[in-house]
């Protein structure tokens, strides 16, 4: 670690009430978490100087942004010497690349990271309509997609699925492995939304979405809001508990930056981010011992492990047969609070959260044996992607 | 139904001649694509719309089952890759075929759907 990282740290983590429907303000859930992150960092509110959160208060449907930092800012009434939001950048976890950039170019000490959902509220009983389904003229971005009736990144992912099908012979039982494996984490968490047990042919008999993605293979909406507080180094001795450090982050976006002229289907930005990633660190694959990977989708996963190098390209599906390698007592233990799969789209920040929970050895029934000191956090699908690797402080 | 106010206008009523177009440039005939007047392969500024075959193949496919719009019919959302240009992707519907019936690979050309002014570029499979 030498790079701009080395100045800041993941001093305090938090999380408020998970859930479906809960039927509170985005805001109230957001003041929940960053209060828990506050004090687990050892701060007080008057303590914080930065704040940072995607996307910003900029509402793309309902439910899906969360309160903007004014909001956030206004409510705790904090004096800020930096702030940001905003959705174009390095996927979800470009919060927190902010933040630790403000904290090494000395503009901020404590930035409070954010971020919030209530997509499970906002859709109420019914179900989310597509994305610009009713639209009459579909202008900009969204003239390619909507008039042939792309009405949901699901649609675009199956395709991603699809061709790495084609290519590499990957299956719907090895994808499974993902939702299952998601399924058998998030009983173990008591903040989880989806406990029951699931079996391959329940999965295999759960209905198509879009070919090949069935049910099981989607994520799930829910309210919830995860906060993590990005310290000066430094504070890392006033804190009573070990903290994660960042070891590297990847930012890199190389290639088109569109979800059907991407050069190769059979892989995602992802690939940039990651091999970026590795420049920025001396440590390898093979010295990750938990991994916390996107699954909006599950073949979103299947994607990160392969661009973070964990198997080779085309290899996700053989590597995750069975489920062993990647389960709690494998050798690499993958989405251990659930994913959002079943865990709830906390839209990237569950990731995050549970990578510091293991690397503090605090995820309860869950926790990975033998002391892990090296996490990767992914986050991003299609177009968007951004990675973090953390370790603990000794 | 796509806008026919921005620079992809032509494209959108292209298909009134049964001719599929792409911005082309001018200098050295790269396709751009989504249009922009700028050639990222030689830097040159003049464009025009360019007549295409028509004709590429099936990069990859998906068969829509979620009734996203509330219509719930089957539907084949698909991306295919241009003849003259293959990293050109264009994303379309394939018709004219049972969507179990739909492969990667599959040789495919355009069919223009009638929603005039707009002439939605759709793809179906080359008889064999």
């Amino acid at each position: 670690m030498s790079g701009f990282e080395a100045a800041a740290v993941i001093s305090g983590i938090g999380q408020s009430a998970v859930g479906r429907r809960l039927g509170r303000d985005g805001l109230e859930l957001t003041i929940d978490a960053a209060l828990e992150a506050i004090a687990d960092a050892g701060l007080t509110v008057a303590d914080i100087d930065g704040l940072s959160t995607y996307p910003g208060g900029t509402g793309v449907y309902p439910g899906f942004s969360g309160p903007g930092t004014p909001a956030v800012q206004d409510a705790l009434r904090l004096e800020l010497n930096w702030h940001s939001g905003g959705m174009e950048g390095p996927a979800q976890v470009q919060a927190v690349v902010n933040a630790v950039m403000a904290v090494s170019a000395g503009l901020a000490r404590h930035v409070l990271v954010y971020r919030t959902v209530t997509e499970s509220t906002a859709q109420g009983t019914g179900r989310r309509p597509g994305i610009g389904a009713g639209t009459p003229i579909a202008s900009g971005a969204q003239q390619w997609t909507t008039p042939f009736r792309l009405l949901s990144a699901a649609n675009h992912l199956a395709m991603y699925t699809q061709r790495h099908m084609h290519e590499f012979g990957t299956t719907s039982e090895q994808m499974a492995q993902i939702a299952l494996n998601a399924r058998r984490n998030a009983a173990l968490n008591p903040k989880a939304v989806f406990t029951a047990p699931l079996t391959l042919e329940d999965y295999l008999d759960s209905r198509m979405i879009s070919t090949p993605f069935r049910l099981y293979d989607c994520d799930i909406p829910v309210d919830g809001s995860t906060a993590v507080i990005v310290s000066a180094a430094e504070h890392a001795r006033d804190v009573d508990h070990p903290v994660a450090r960042i070891e590297a982050v990847g930012t890199a976006l190389r290639g088109r930056p569109s979800w059907e002229m991407w050069d190769d289907l059979t892989t995602m930005p992802a690939r940039s981010a990651a091999a970026h990633m590795w420049s920025r660190t001396d440590l390898r694959p093979a010295d990750v011992d938990v991994a916390q990977l996107y699954d909006g989708f599950s073949w979103l996963a299947m994607s990160w492990l392969e661009a973070l190098g964990f198997c080779g390209h085309g290899e996700s599906g053989p590597f995750i047969e069975g489920g062993g390698r990647i389960a709690l007592d494998g050798p690499l233990p993958l989405n251990t609070a659930g994913g959002q799969l079943s865990g709830g789209r906390l839209h990237g920040y569950g990731f995050l959260h549970e990578a510091v929970l293991q690397l503090r050895g605090e995820a309860g029934e869950r926790q990975v044996p033998g002391r892990p000191e090296v996490a990767a956090v992914g986050n991003g699908g299609g177009p968007l992607a951004g990675c973090l690797l953390l370790t603990r402080s000794a | 139904m796509p806008t026919t106010e921005e620079l992809s206008g032509f494209f959108w009523t292209s298909g009134r001649d049964g001719v599929l177009r792409l911005l082309g440039c001018d200098a050295c005939g790269y396709l751009i694509h989504p249009p922009v007047g700028y050639c990222p392969a030689c830097q040159g500024r003049e464009t025009s719309p360019t007549p295409v075959s028509g004709r590429g193949t099936l990069y990859s496919f998906t068969v829509n089952h979620q009734p996203w719009d509330g219509v719930g019919d089957l539907y084949v959302i698909g991306l295919v890759e241009l003849e003259e240009q293959p990293e050109v992707r264009l994303l379309t519907n394939v018709v004219g075929v049972d969507p179990s019936d739909v492969r990667v690979g599959m040789p495919v050309e355009v069919v223009f759907e009638d929603h005039d002014p707009v002439f939605l570029p759709l793809f179906r499979p080359v008889a064999a």
